[in-house]
């Protein structure tokens, strides 16, 4: 994985949680996955086909959403599912948003889906050759994972024409 | 906590906001905003739909629309506020900040584009700006945000 198509979106989920909630935050951990990805909370997922595909997942238990959702409310929200839906979706959007504007400004065309909310308890399925970076952000809220496998498309369109030469 | 020289209309009074976004908690956070510029909420809607009766029934200076949301998006909702009432100040806000929607949405009509998170700061110059070729906007007073109340 091409560190130039993750490190768009590292810096722009650190830079989102830190203007949103107006305190610095902290890269505590980067890691490599290669198994069906196995939420630690609620999880966003927002997928990207273009000249690059792949997916992005903002995963934040709720009590942590709860926190952020009150600190951007400005008062304590009442905790519900949906207010931790929202603060996640919005959360991701955000993430993806500012991240979109890096990746397009280098050239890149794509199109993202809207973001597909997972709050049950199976694990999220991923392709067989699904290999993710995952990043652990500590928030002035609590921790918050993003988990990135992206790449680029023609890479794949060049893997298929040598495939298709070996058969 | 930051604080603002109000924003006012020319007659004193505070600069009414009209709040388009389906996240509620999102609203909630631009209407801190709109109150540490010394603003007043005339309305809130979650959808383009329900942004257009709202502004009809309100009349508000300025409109913070979301692009991103449920029945009608805000890009779609600012044509038709615009085709109806042709001076509407509509300020988008939104995460999504591809190149290809701030164009649709200024050619459709809207002043300007913010992109969430938004900080107020940069909210606050963008609000100046668009209220500043209002004529019934006097653009930022000296006073702080809530001393015109008293």
């Amino acid at each position: 994985m091409r560190m130039e198509l993750i490190q768009p979106f590292i810096n722009a989920a650190d830079a989102v949680f830190a203007e949103s909630l107006q305190a610095p935050t902290k890269i505590l951990d980067l890691s490599m996955d290669e198994e069906t990805y196995r939420r630690k909370g609620v999880a966003a997922l927002i997928a990207i086909k273009g000249d690059i595909e792949g997916r992005v997942i903002l995963d934040l238990s709720a009590e942590v959403a709860m926190k952020v959702a009150s600190h951007l409310a400005g008062e304590a929200v009442p905790s519900s599912d949906q207010v931790v839906r929202e603060t996640v979706c919005e959360l991701a959007n955000m993430v993806i948003g500012n991240s979109v504007t890096l990746l397009n400004d280098q050239g890149f065309r794509f199109k993202v889906f809207p973001p597909e909310i997972h709050m049950n308890e199976e694990g999220l399925a991923g392709s067989i050759d699904t290999e993710a970076m995952v990043i652990a952000i500590e928030t002035p809220c609590g921790q918050a994972y993003l988990n990135i496998s992206m790449r680029y498309l023609h890479r794949r369109r060049q893997e298929r024409d040598i495939a298709s030469v070996i058969d | 906590m930051q604080q603002f020289a109000a924003l006012l209309r020319k007659d004193n009074q505070p600069v009414r906001y009209l709040v388009v976004d389906d996240s509620v908690f999102a609203r909630k956070n631009i209407i801190k905003m709109i109150e540490m510029f010394g603003g007043e909420v005339a309305g809130e809607a979650g959808d383009g739909l329900t942004a257009i009766a709202e502004f009809n029934r309100t009349k508000p200076d300025i409109v913070l629309m979301d692009i991103t949301m449920p029945q009608m998006e805000g890009i779609e909702a600012v044509e038709r506020i615009v085709r109806q009432h042709g001076d509407a100040r509509i300020v988008m806000v939104s995460s999504v900040g591809y190149q290809e929607n701030i164009l649709a949405a200024l050619q459709k009509g809207a002043k300007h584009f913010v992109q969430k998170p938004v900080k107020p700061e940069v909210l606050y110059e963008i609000l100046r700006y668009v209220l500043g070729d209002d004529p019934n906007a006097a653009g930022a007073h000296v006073a702080l945000a809530g001393e015109h109340r008293a």
